[in-house]
């Protein structure tokens, strides 16, 4: 009962996010008559946050160094534009137009990363310059007009589902097997963690809390794959983001680069003393936001199938209030990926919610700025507390 | 006699799971330097917390009595009114406003709604004049030096209408000249009558100036000397400070130096790095023998810090011309890494704003600098990281109840102990520790300096910066004596006091040889 206690009480912040989240749904589930939750629902649910998850990760890292990007909304909508001009006008092979198209959220991300870490300009600046500047090129690009429509193909990636290769009926089978094997997989790695923690005399958990764990994951797993299963299975869009997912999160828990992110935003003075190079820490965190800004941008256009000149307007508000409503501090140093995405969906499910309730988009602005509010004040009285 | 002027009765304060003082007594007389004394930990600072209304009435029991009323202070301006002034270890001045906008901040000279500026200058004026500074009060605080920022800090005080003037550390950041000057001030307002509680560590100062010193030990009142009335030594108050004997201040070393010299620099020059034209260090030559603790006296400005920094992968300085020679090789250390790879490690003067990333917890502020040791193409192994720095955390003995715990909690000491950690954990060759016991108590300094001796009989090498001349004479075996950016002097440990050192450190052709 105590290590109950110490578990819960030391990840306050996780937890309290996670049950936010169930809170949040619950509640939406309910005012909605029960449509949030429906396999569909779920279904778009997910299409239409992919991007502002995608955009989440990059914030999330950028916020940990202590910085800021402002323009990736702005970007989202010059890659899309840019994307359009090469697919659909020149009619470029769709693999060529989506690598050109990261090459150039790349460049971007370096443009800023520039500024920020060599010529040491505060990212709230040079990415507000961006912001008009990529604002006012994507215009240009698209001479004030919409390009549409885009090839299957690159459409794919945003609303294309896995086939089921079972050909199950109503039931999608292959979705259901990939949860089942998630499940074991995951259980195999859980056990060799705790294998290994306790060869290292690490403190482990007791038994009985151990298994609860894994059958609490396994059912949300398998709860979550049969009701996609219901509907079309797996998008497509989420298995990318699941491997993203999993890309960041090890990167940042489980490797050199990860730990130099957060000692750059930590302490930056104490990281440079301790031989870490925080410009290019810093350089490369820009990089990587104007790649994932990219990648947001071509699954935006392709689920739009339109390059439009608004397109990704108040984005990077979205993925900001993201990671900091998952926990990541804007003085620098904290925040997860994990909270990152809860974080997102509880944006997600605040917008899918209101707007399935009817409510108009002026008050569903004014409720998640509160909801934002909420979220950080909640925070912060209990780190007072602490 | 004179009057009592304060007098605290039975006061108990406690924190969750902390009781931080524990029914404290404490009597001062009007007119009289008062020092209080004890470890890091001990209370003082809670006790001044609790008597200028930082914690306010209700959240302690206990009484003050002050001036014979019995005082509820509600806040920090509630003592104020009262002529209750307490001047923080750490400053609270804003460096990009003038001294004259600091010393009024917050209690800004107003007239019909509008700052009246030649008032606060010219009162300005008078304040520092009273602490004996004699600076344009328009001169920004950025501009000036440490221990001019102390005075302003004191003036601040007196345009309160200090009656009970608390000082916490006040010569914690000061050269021993600033110090030195603070002191004689502290002796001036006893003249005029005002009565200064002193927080101090060092206790050669405490002795210097005060009439009665109060020592309280883990939240208790351990005892209050009078020092006209009976005869006091250091050592009896460390004893009551630590609540043991302590014979010796320095420990013992079973000494291994090697005739090998393992680092070298010869004429090494470095540039301010704003003002190119400004020469910071001047013809630098230092030796360094295997297994051997090297000193290096100078006061504030004399470019100390700037030698360790420049050597330290550049991170000071400009045109850095000059060679270093690691076990006889030449070395040239462009970045920190390139330090670090080397084998030399630098422990920074500043550890919360250099040394330590206070949010983050004990075992990855010691891996930081060295995460190679514990990953596999950039693959960290936790298990691994977790094993090898609660190896450190047990050989520095550092108190914390596991390495998980964020280190902003924890002492002075105990955060030096993890940036000591952090530096032996990149197995170095050389250790260049930057007033490694700034601001920590006499408990921890001992086994601070424990812990460097052991450094030195594993056949490391340390240079030690410290602006505490026992503690650099007490530890090394050479000392060097730097001034104004050249080395004045080199001297075995056995031939030198401190006043040797201080002529040495304050003429630049060296102390003329008597």
């Amino acid at each position: 009962m105590n290590t109950l206690k110490k578990i819960i009480s030391n990840n306050v912040r996780q937890f309290g996010m996670v049950i936010a989240l169930v809170v949040i749904a619950i509640l939406f589930q309910f005012l909605t008559g029960g449509v949030l939750l429906t396999p569909l629902n779920i279904t778009n649910i997910i299409m239409q946050n992919s991007y502002i998850i995608l955009l989440a990760f990059g914030m999330l890292i950028v916020i940990i160094t202590g910085e800021i990007d402002l323009s990736v909304g702005s970007v989202v909508a010059f890659v899309g534009a840019i994307s359009g001009i090469l697919l659909v006008n020149q009619d470029l092979p769709v693999i060529v137009g989506i690598f050109l198209s990261l090459l150039i959220g790349a460049a971007i991300g370096a443009f800023n990363g520039f500024w920020v870490a060599y010529v040491r300009i505060p990212a709230f600046i040079v990415t507000l310059a961006s912001m008009l500047i990529f604002r006012g090129l994507t215009l240009v690009a698209l001479n004030g007009q919409t390009i549409a429509p885009f090839p299957d193909s690159f459409r794919s990636l945003s609303t294309a589902f896995i086939p089921d290769i079972f050909n199950g009926g109503d039931l999608h089978i292959l979705t259901i097997l990939v949860g089942a094997l998630l499940t074991i997989v995951y259980i195999i790695f859980e056990y060799r963690n705790r294998q290994n923690d306790k060869k290292y005399n690490v403190d482990t958990s007791s038994n009985s809390l151990f298994i609860a764990k894994l059958v609490i994951a396994a059912v949300i797993i398998n709860t979550f794959t049969f009701v996609l299963a219901q509907y079309e299975g797996i998008a497509i869009v989420l298995v990318l983001i699941f491997f993203i997912y999993l890309i960041y999160a090890s990167m940042m828990n489980k490797t050199v680069l990860g730990r130099h992110i957060y000692a750059v935003g930590g302490n930056e003075n104490a990281a440079r003393l301790s031989g870490i190079n925080s410009n290019k820490v810093k350089f490369w965190v820009f990089v990587n936001m104007g790649v994932l800004s990219a990648l947001a941008g071509l699954i935006f256009a392709g689920r739009l199938n339109a390059a439009t000149p608004q397109a990704g307007t108040g984005f990077e508000l979205d993925a900001i209030a993201a990671a900091v409503i998952g926990g990541a501090s804007m003085t620098g140093g904290v925040g997860t990926v994990f909270g990152a995405v809860i974080g997102a969906l509880v944006m997600g499910i605040l917008n899918n919610g209101m707007s399935i309730m009817g409510i108009g988009i002026d008050w569903q602005q004014a409720i998640k700025g509160l909801v934002l509010l909420a979220a950080v004040t909640f925070d912060i009285l209990y780190k007072k507390k602490k | 006699m004179s009057n009592i002027i304060l007098e605290m009765k039975g006061i108990t304060k406690t924190f969750p799971g902390v009781r931080a003082l524990d029914n404290v007594n404490f009597k001062i007389k009007e007119g009289e330097i008062h020092a209080l004394c004890g470890e890091n930990g001990a209370g003082k600072s809670t006790l001044m917390k609790v008597l200028s209304g930082v914690h306010p009435f209700g959240t302690y029991e206990g009484d003050i009595i002050y001036n014979g009323n019995n005082c509820e202070f509600k806040n920090v301006n509630d003592s104020e009114k009262r002529g209750i002034v307490i001047v923080h270890q750490e400053f609270a001045l804003i460096p990009e406003l003038s001294i004259a906008e600091n010393i009024f901040l917050g209690n800004e000279q107003v007239k019909r709604g509008f700052i009246n500026w030649n008032g606060t200058i010219s009162k300005s004026r008078e304040l520092l004049e009273k602490v004996g500074l004699d600076i344009d009060p328009n001169t920004l605080i950025k501009d000036i030096g440490v221990g001019h920022q102390q005075l302003v800090e004191i003036a601040k005080a007196f345009s309160k209408q200090v009656k009970l003037l608390i000082l916490d550390e006040p010569t914690a950041a000061l050269n021993e000249d600033d110090s030195e000057n603070l002191l004689k001030l502290l002796l001036q307002f006893k003249k005029q009558g005002i009565t200064t509680i002193l927080i101090s560590h060092k206790l050669n100062e405490v002795f210097q100036v005060s009439d009665s010193i109060t020592v309280l030990r883990d939240g208790k009142t351990i005892r209050t000397y009078s020092v006209k009335e009976e005869k006091v030594t250091e050592n009896m108050i460390i004893k009551d400070m630590v609540g043991r004997d302590i014979t010796n201040l320095y420990p013992v070393r079973n000494k291994s130096i090697k005739e090998e010299v393992v680092f070298e620099i010869r004429n090494w020059n470095v540039f301010h790095p704003q003002d190119t034209e400004r020469q910071i260090l001047r013809n630098v030559n230092i030796k360094l023998y295997r297994g051997e603790i090297v000193g290096i006296a100078g006061l504030m400005g004399a470019g100390r810090t700037e030698l360790a920094m420049s050597i330290f992968g550049k991170t000071y300085g400009r045109k850095i011309s000059g060679k270093i020679y690691k076990d006889g090789k030449e070395v040239e250390f462009h970045t920190v890494k390139d330090a670090i790879k080397n084998g030399v490690a630098y422990v920074s003067e500043d550890r919360k704003e250099y040394g330590l990333i206070l949010i983050d917890n004990i075992k990855n502020n010691i891996s930081l600098a060295n995460l190679q040791k514990i990953s596999n193409n950039s693959i960290l192994n936790k298990n691994l990281e977790f094993t090898e720095t609660e190896n450190i955390k047990n050989r520095l003995k550092i108190k914390a109840p596991s390495i998980l715990q964020t280190t902003v909690n924890l002492s002075g000491g105990n955060q030096q102990k993890v940036v000591l950690g952090k530096w032996i954990f990149t197995e170095p060759d050389i250790l260049i520790l930057d007033e490694p016991t700034r601001g920590i108590d006499v408990g921890a300094k001992f086994e601070i300096y424990k812990i460097i001796n052991e450094l030195a009989e594993q056949g490391k090498s340390i240079i030690i910066i410290s602006s505490e001349l026992p503690e650099l004479i007490g530890m090394s075996d050479r000392i060097y004596t730097l001034c104004e950016g050249v080395i004045t002097g080199e001297h075995k440990k056995e031939d030198v006091d401190q006043e040797i050192l201080m002529t040495y450190m304050t003429n630049r052709s060296g102390g003329s040889k008597k």
